[in-house]
């Protein structure tokens, strides 16, 4: 039975659009250092509560949002995203500012350089507010596993945000950042911007630099963008992606005009619905608003067409061995040795390393660690780590058979809305299960956007996922507004 | 191959993972990765015979990355005083730790 929402304690305010902001940052209407003022001053008053940021950037953020002042008072054109107020989930570095990563084992460190992908929103001017608060080293679906206490939903304060990138989500959802950046290893974009209300991107693998993502899973992870809407999201897409010599699985395809091809109207897309995402486990009030939604697209001209994608039941157990496998080898850097926590009154080196990571790392970690470590170990690395290597090909080329026949998949992002603190948290297979439509995608290497979708009864934020092709993530944005633009009519 | 993890075998992979449990960490854990690896043995249902690994999905047609490795030329990397401030313990030339065996 959905549970009323407790309307004394929400925090749901939409941040203006970038168009707005630009609009009025640029004659001179507001000044980039009193809109930053204003963000920090809500940051102080909210957050306490809703626990998104875990630290704070203002000397820089102030500083650059004084230089964009000085261009508007010029006359000079602006960067695209200037004076835009921007969170950064903790598993990007910025240089300078904290990185916890949501972890124990890296408090204390400060990076001492920038993520790409930090260093491309600066140069376009964005305002970069501070570091959101994120599952411990991006494992986890519910903002429940960081270290620095979880992250409230701002729709309901009794539920989480979902995650890992429950922070950044949460952040937009509040307006306590116009935009923020998140990383997806397995949903962890899509699933909090569906649970918060937000739109949340996921790029094709490569599109975005991961050159200063702390890593979990090196063939899994992607660096995406959160916003309000659709248009948005497309812009701070745009101004992240790109080739980048320090990431060697990088992209060399150009960046396309993201926003621009999201204006593009709909009529003669071709929108595949597979029905393993819509059978048992779905929570019939999503069922309702994504199938709802899928009328909308096809009123606004597009094809609907049933896809088949047998093989998504064996998405989950697939990726828990491939990005856990992946996880215990880029997490064996945490030793002690060179930054973060060190165990003091170790006698020997291997003591060292065993009681640093020990003291450092929480369950969930520990628990993927040694499931990683399991997967790939001497007699059974066959027949875990291999076979889940050669079931992620027939997965992803299920997916490119049914992009053939289709321009867009759309999906539930999520089979259930936001759940309650503590609910899942006694049962990791029942929180891994959760994310079963969002880990195919993540295994194929695909590109997609959430978009909101309705809300149950109840009010809580449903989201549709829309996906498409490698590099194909105009398609996924033209689809995507079209789907907001009927919800808002 | 269905899963029985023993208490052993999760001593063993945490040595190999350089991490300690206590004792009341390690029955739970037997407990959590047997559930899930009896889960994730359902991908036996699946002949996989002559699928080749995809290890790395920019090898897919369309996905457009990873090919071209650089010049193997020194460029300029991170300042080293920045580096260094960021270890535990350090001489500023040498990260500094326990000594490696015991005597």
């Amino acid at each position: 039975m959905p549970s009323e929402i407790n309307t004394t304690e929400t925090f749901v305010a939409k941040p203006r659009t970038l168009k707005d902001l630009r609009a009025d940052i640029a004659a001179g209407a507001v000044k980039a250092t009193d809109l930053a003022e204003t963000y920090y001053e809500r940051i102080a008053e909210v957050n306490p509560r809703l626990n998104v940021y875990l630290s704070l950037s203002k000397d820089r953020a102030m500083a650059q949002a004084a230089h964009v002042d000085q261009l508007a008072a010029k006359g000079d054109p602006l960067p695209p995203l200037a004076g835009i107020p921007v969170g950064i989930k903790d598993v990007l570095v910025m240089q300078g500012a904290p990185a916890t990563a949501g972890s124990k084992i890296l408090e204390g460190y400060r990076p001492p350089y920038d993520a790409t992908a930090v260093a491309k929103l600066e140069t376009a001017g964005a305002v970069l507010l501070g570091k959101l608060n994120c599952d411990e080293f991006a494992m986890g679906s519910s903002n429940e596993n960081s270290a620095y206490g979880p992250v409230r939903n701002p729709v309901d304060t009794e539920r989480v945000p979902g995650g890992s990138s429950g922070g950044s989500a949460a952040a937009v959802a509040a307006n306590l950042a116009v935009a923020t950046l998140g990383s997806d290893t397995g949903g962890s974009i899509r699933q909090p911007a569906s649970f918060c209300g937000v739109v949340g991107v996921l790029p094709t693998y490569g599109r975005v630099s991961r050159y200063g993502l702390i890593a979990f899973a090196s063939s899994l992870d992607r660096v995406g963008p959160f916003a309000a809407n659709v248009r948005d999201a497309a812009t701070m897409l745009g101004v992240i992606a790109g080739h980048d010599p320090k990431d060697a699985t990088s992209s060399p395809a150009l960046v396309p005009d993201y926003a621009a091809e999201s204006d593009k109207p709909v009529e003669g897309l071709r929108i595949g619905v597979p029905a393993e995402y819509f059978s048992d486990g779905l929570d019939d009030e999503v069922r309702a608003e994504i199938e709802s939604g899928i009328v909308d697209l096809q009123a606004a001209g597009c094809v609907i067409k049933p896809v088949s994608l047998p093989h998504t039941k064996y998405a989950i157990p697939t990726y828990y061995l491939v990005a856990t496998a992946e996880a215990s080898a880029n997490l064996a850097r945490f030793d002690g040795v060179r930054y973060g926590h060190r165990s003091q009154q170790s006698e020997t080196l291997g003591a060292m390393y065993s009681h640093s990571r020990d003291e450092g790392f929480g369950a969930e970690v520990k628990r993927r660690i040694l499931l990683g470590t399991y997967a790939l170990s001497a007699g059974y690395y066959d027949a875990y780590y291999l076979k889940a290597q050669q079931v992620r090909r027939l997965l992803a080329e299920e997916y490119l058979r049914a992009f053939a026949e289709v321009d867009a998949i759309v999906t539930p992002t999520s089979p259930m809305p936001a759940f309650k603190l503590g609910e899942k948290t006694g049962d990791p297979l029942a929180m891994y299960l959760a994310d079963i439509y969002t880990v195919t995608a993540s295994l194929a290497g695909i590109c997609g956007v959430t978009v909101p979708c309705g809300t149950t009864a109840a009010g809580l934020p449903i989201g549709m996922q829309v996906l498409a092709s490698h590099l194909q993530e105009g398609t996924a944005f033209r689809v995507a507004r079209a789907v907001e633009t009927a919800q808002q009519s | 191959m269905t899963a029985k993890v023993t208490l052993k075998d999760v001593e063993r992979v945490a040595e190999l993972a350089h991490l300690e449990l206590d004792s009341d960490e390690k029955p739970r854990m037997v407990g959590d990765l047997n559930a899930i690896l009896d889960y994730v043995a359902e991908l036996n249902e699946l002949d996989t015979t002559g699928v080749a690994p995809l290890a790395q999905v920019s090898e897919l047609q369309g996905a457009g990355g990873a090919g071209v490795l650089r010049q193997d030329v020194t460029l300029p990397s991170l300042p080293r005083a920045a580096v260094m401030s960021q270890a535990p313990e350090s001489d500023g030339a040498f990260f500094k730790v326990p000594k490696v065996i015991e005597r």
